[in-house]
């Protein structure tokens, strides 16, 4: 039997969007941001483009190879931004689940803000796996960085 | 009752330890199941508990647990008789001193060495290093020609190798000149010895490789590979971290000029490993650390240095680390390797088969029935390797996820990740039969079962 920790860490939720993921492929080579991220301890990569449009809204796809909350991160990462961000509430959108993911359990992701990328929070228990959780997010960090340079 | 072999550990040190075999009439063949009692309960860590489950370690290819007669050994060091070595006249000095050279003297009969040619270290990775910079020191400083690399030499390893034992020597090329080229692999990881003689030739002055994968459990054709070397006159350093603790080694008769390995990877705490090297070699190379303990005369302007092994040990050394590496290493002699290997192909054996026997699990390596060490990698298709090893740690068992430090290989094998079970001398069939029990439940767990 699998514990409910494990039950939590891989809910329903994470294993579909792992298995369908939301934004993958397409990428342009010439986006406004562009940024590479690699795992190292387990060769988990995602590379994710960012462009901005006219009304100021972030569009944004990736594509990578990893495991189910790697990949299910990008995934719920994206759908989040497809509901519409500036650059702005994505950059502090980014911190919010950062700091939700360092918080080792104690700090609940914030539905309101971060959708169902909450259903991400059983991931802040399991220390080895916050990187796995956080490296679409880095990715969209620094493409945002890039973006405004 | 048949009669018990037993080894005094540290026997000039006040306290005593004695490491006792587990009695058997048996000669040969895994141990049985009083044996294993007998060892686990050597073990302290193995009764542990881990997510509410049994601990079942399945990781000793990374780092092997201690046996209470080890870490007993380093306390008695550090609570009797902690001095420094090779230097002052004390009589803790002293004892200090006999102490890790008696350690010394142990080691280099396990790998059937000399004492003068095991040179202390903190793990095989710093051993390997050793040698290289050495080599790159002896090239430019214009040392012994036996040891030096210039432009248009060659460097072989394979394309099995652990990273510890291949970027030593992209970087050693890199600084002298000399060309990286390495023995491939096929679609299975086994060598491709129909390639040996094209790459190994007149050029190549060393070749590097693994004496078992620590990826496949494969071991390698040692015999095949000096015989080539000695033919071109080339160097042979082999990586023995994955075959020392598991079977009987004697690097003589295996003919390497370097061997190196870990003993955090056999029952030794971390931070003491080993380099072997043939005397007169050891003696042609220059140091890679200097400093304290390791010369003869120092004036302002230049140092002469000791004969190896001492010129490779700048700076106080790991001495606890020596000693109870030395009373790891009379464990396993009291065991038997042959015993001790018997038992993990045994285990190796049931891993692979079981393993393999499961829908969607590609083993890598050897197939089942053909040789391999206690230790086997796979591939759950549709699963990665980081959710595997979550699933079986959510049931206490420890596995290995990752590439393995073989980025190459793995990349070879068509897969970035794995999952790897490795057994040692504490391991049980059950904890096999654990481990094929969640593999295969994890299957389900992440909806790839059809």
């Amino acid at each position: 039997m699998s514990s409910s920790e494990l039950q939590s860490l891989y809910q329903e939720i994470i294993l579909d969007h792992s298995r369908q993921p939301i934004g993958f492929g397409g990428l342009t080579g010439d986006a406004a941001g562009r940024s590479h991220q690699l795992n190292p301890t387990c060769g988990d990569e995602v590379t994710l483009e960012l462009d901005v449009d006219d009304a100021g809204l972030v569009g944004l796809r990736w594509e990578g190879h990893g495991c189910a909350i790697s990949q299910a991160s990008a995934s719920l990462l994206s759908e989040l931004v497809e509901r519409g961000l500036t650059i702005e509430e994505l950059s502090e959108r980014i911190d919010v689940f950062r700091t939700a993911m360092r918080s080792r359990g104690a700090i609940e992701p914030d539905e309101e803000l971060l959708g169902d990328a909450a259903a991400l929070g059983g991931v802040s228990r399991y220390i080895a796996r916050v990187k796995c959780a956080m490296l679409a997010w880095v990715a969209a960090e620094e493409a945002v960085a890039r973006a405004r340079a | 009752m048949a009669r018990r072999s037993s080894v005094e550990v540290i026997p000039r040190a006040g306290s005593v330890i004695t490491i006792e075999a587990p009695a058997s009439p048996i000669a040969a063949g895994p141990f049985t199941a009083e044996e294993s009692a007998r060892i686990r309960a050597d073990f302290p860590i193995l009764g542990r508990e881990v997510n509410g489950h049994p601990l079942t370690y399945l990781d000793s290819g990374a780092t092997s647990q201690r046996p209470r007669q080890v870490m007993d050994t380093e306390r008695a060091f550090a609570t009797e008789h902690n001095s420094a070595v090779h230097r002052g006249a004390h009589s803790l000095a002293a004892l200090a001193t006999e102490s890790f050279e008696d350690a010394r003297a142990r080691v280099a009969r396990f790998i059937g060495a000399d004492d003068d040619e095991i040179v202390w270290t903190s793990n095989a990775t710093e051993a390997i290093n050793l040698v290289a910079y050495a080599i790159s020191n002896a090239s430019i400083a214009g040392g012994d020609a036996a040891v030096r690399l210039a432009p248009g030499d060659e460097i072989v390893v394979t394309e099995q190798e652990h990273h510890a034992n291949l970027i030593p020597w992209q970087e050693l090329a890199a600084r002298t000149g000399a060309r990286l080229r390495f023995i491939p692999v096929d679609d299975e990881g086994a060598l491709v010895l129909e390639e040996l003689d094209a790459i190994v030739g007149e050029r190549t002055r060393i070749l590097a490789f693994t004496h078992v994968s620590n990826v496949l459990g494969s071991v390698s054709p040692v015999d095949t590979l000096v015989a080539r070397a000695r033919e071109v006159g080339a160097l042979t350093l082999l990586d023995a971290c994955q075959s020392v603790p598991h079977m009987a080694v004697d690097v003589r008769a295996l003919g390497v000029d370097f061997a190196v390995f870990s003993g955090h990877k056999m029952l030794g705490p971390s931070g003491i490993g080993a380099l072997y090297g043939r005397r007169e070699l050891l003696n042609a190379l220059p140091p890679f650390l200097t400093g304290g303990s390791m010369i003869t005369t120092v004036t302002m302007e230049r140092a002469e240095y000791l004969p190896a092994p001492q010129r490779f040990e700048a700076g106080t050394q790991r001495v606890s680390q020596a000693i109870a590496l030395a009373a790891a290493v009379d464990y396993l002699d009291a065991l038997g390797m042959a015993r001790v290997e018997a038992h993990e192909a045994a285990l190796g054996r049931r891993l692979a088969e079981g393993l393999s026997a499961i829908e969607g699990v590609r083993v890598l390596g050897p197939v089942a029935g053909r040789e391999r060490v206690g230790l086997a990698s796979f591939d759950v298709v549709g699963i990665h390797a980081h959710d595997v090893g979550q699933f079986l740690d959510d049931r206490g068992i420890a596995a290995r996820v990752g590439h393995h430090c073989a980025q190459p290989l793995h990349r070879r094998l068509g897969i970035t990740a794995s999952t790897r079970a490795s057994a040692y001398i504490y391991t049980t069939e059950e904890e096999v039969d654990r481990l094929i029990e969640a593999v295969a439940d994890s299957r389900e767990f992440f909806g790839v079962r059809p």
